[in-house]
């Protein structure tokens, strides 16, 4: 049960970009078209996911009995860089065209906060291996969540006619805002009436 | 105690670097995309400033789109002229007319804040377009040079500068002709003009002769006495405005010391504002 807990706070309540507001610069950068949200939302998945079982075993198994917790932000960086490394490797071999449409955003999931946040938070909250892991899978999934929401409503956008000075960017800001409000409707009180 | 937990500290830190950057390495060999050899070639024959003058978004799209055959046209790297071009038709195995002109901008305007009137003071964001969104400048004249300094902004490799009259001037030995401060300038006074010539008109003014000497005192005036000194040409009058017919190769300067308001001056370096 705790594992329906964790998908649903990191998912809908506690989700990194509408909640927390953190890894927004690919929000708004990739969030153009729906093919590459898709692909960038499971890059972070993966990139998510495998940082916080890494940082989870670095933290339990050479930090803590080492003693140096403090080195935890450095350490889980490096780690995080490496990871993306290898998936922007990994990407470039096996699919070039998303390794195109993706383009800057992927080297930089490299020092997305979101990626670090979810590898400190699931340290902070004394998560499990599999907690961790849980945890960063499915925060993974609310910013792919939310960037195929994004992405849906900027593409219908695209057709609409839009004042000139809104144009862009500045309608991305304002729907975002407006997601963000929807959002706030899961919190807490949700997770208590679903398991109690 | 406290020296052990440092060492432990460097120790954890330095290992996982170690094994990370032996993965990665190791990791780089399994996922290694062959890189195509013509492509590169072209790459490295192109000058890598990606200015975007040929209209791609750098130097390694463009050289991609050649590479491909999607570009045929391989003379639209502007900054590297017809040297590069040759380069490319070289790779290509092409053969190409390379006998082009390259081009540079010029700002075609010596009204500075004495020589002329202005309609009000400005006082907000530095910024041409933002000060061209104001009835067309705070400028009498809405076809001069604003002063303002975007296009040395958005320059690439520092042509533009403020000269020592505090005037922006081009120097044409550093422009790559990008036409960067072409397309930033909202007025157009910024215009590219041919590399090799060596005097410019420098007015962009539109008005009649007798609206511009009010105010202006470094205006063209439309008197064609230009023309009449050259007669066989080299300079054309139109709406009250000389320009400088560049095809012409003769001597330009009997028109340029004949111009009553000396708007006709050379093209060379000027001494940068300190």
């Amino acid at each position: 049960m705790t594992y329906v807990g964790i998908i649903i706070t990191f998912v809908f309540i506690n989700n990194f970009l509408l909640s927390q507001f953190l890894g927004l610069c690919p929000f708004i950068g990739v969030s153009k078209n729906m093919g590459p949200a898709i692909g960038m939302g499971f890059a972070v998945i993966f990139v998510m996911s495998l940082a916080s079982l890494i940082t989870w075993m670095i933290y339990a198994w050479i930090l803590i009995p080492l003693g140096i917790t403090y080195l935890q932000t450095i350490t889980f960086i490096l780690v995080i860089a490496g990871l993306v490394q290898l998936v922007e490797m990994a990407i470039q071999k096996t699919a070039p065209p998303l390794y195109k449409a993706l383009g800057i955003y992927l080297p930089l999931i490299t020092t997305n906060c979101a990626v670090l946040g979810i590898a400190l938070i699931a340290v902070r909250s004394n998560y499990g291996a599999m907690e961790s892991f849980v945890a960063g899978i499915s925060a993974g999934g609310g910013f792919l969540l939310v960037l195929l929401l994004m992405a849906s409503i900027r593409e219908k956008l695209d057709t609409e006619w839009i004042p000139k000075v809104f144009k862009g960017e500045p309608i991305a800001f304002v729907t975002a805002g407006l997601m963000a409000l929807a959002f706030m409707a899961f919190d807490k009180a949700l997770l208590r009436n679903l398991i109690g | 105690m406290n020296l052990i937990k440092v060492l432990y500290a460097f120790l954890s830190v330095s290992g996982l670097g170690i094994v990370l950057g032996i993965g990665l390495a190791y990791a780089s060999k399994i996922f290694t995309v062959k890189k195509n050899e013509k492509r590169e070639k072209l790459e490295n024959a192109l000058p890598g400033l990606n200015c975007g003058a040929c209209g791609y978004a750098g130097c390694s799209s463009y050289a991609e789109a050649i590479e491909s055959g999607e570009e045929t046209v391989l003379t639209k790297c502007a900054p590297g002229g017809s040297a590069v071009a040759e380069k490319l038709a070289e790779i290509m195995g092409e053969k190409i007319d390379v006998s082009m002109e390259k081009m540079v901008a010029q700002v075609h305007c010596r009204g500075g804040n004495e020589i002329s009137k202005y309609q009000y003071e400005y006082s907000g964001i530095k910024d041409c377009n933002a000060l061209y969104a104001m009835f067309d400048g705070d400028k009498v004249c809405n076809y001069g040079c604003l002063g303002l300094g975007s296009c040395i902004k958005v320059c690439p490799v520092d042509a533009i500068s403020y000269d020592s009259e505090g005037l922006v001037w081009v120097d044409k030995e550093e422009c790559i002709g990008c036409e960067k401060c072409v397309e930033v300038c909202p007025t157009g006074v910024m215009q590219m003009m041919p590399y090799s010539a060596d005097y410019i008109v420098a007015c962009n003014s539109k008005d009649k002769g007798s609206t511009v000497r009010k105010y202006c005192s470094v205006g063209c005036i439309g008197c064609k006495l230009c023309e009449k000194k050259s007669p066989e040409g080299g300079f054309k009058v139109e709406n009250f405005l000389a320009t400088i017919d560049y095809k012409f190769n003769g001597e330009r300067r009997a028109a340029a010391e004949a111009c009553p308001t000396h708007c006709i001056i050379k093209n060379e370096p000027h001494p940068k504002k300190k």
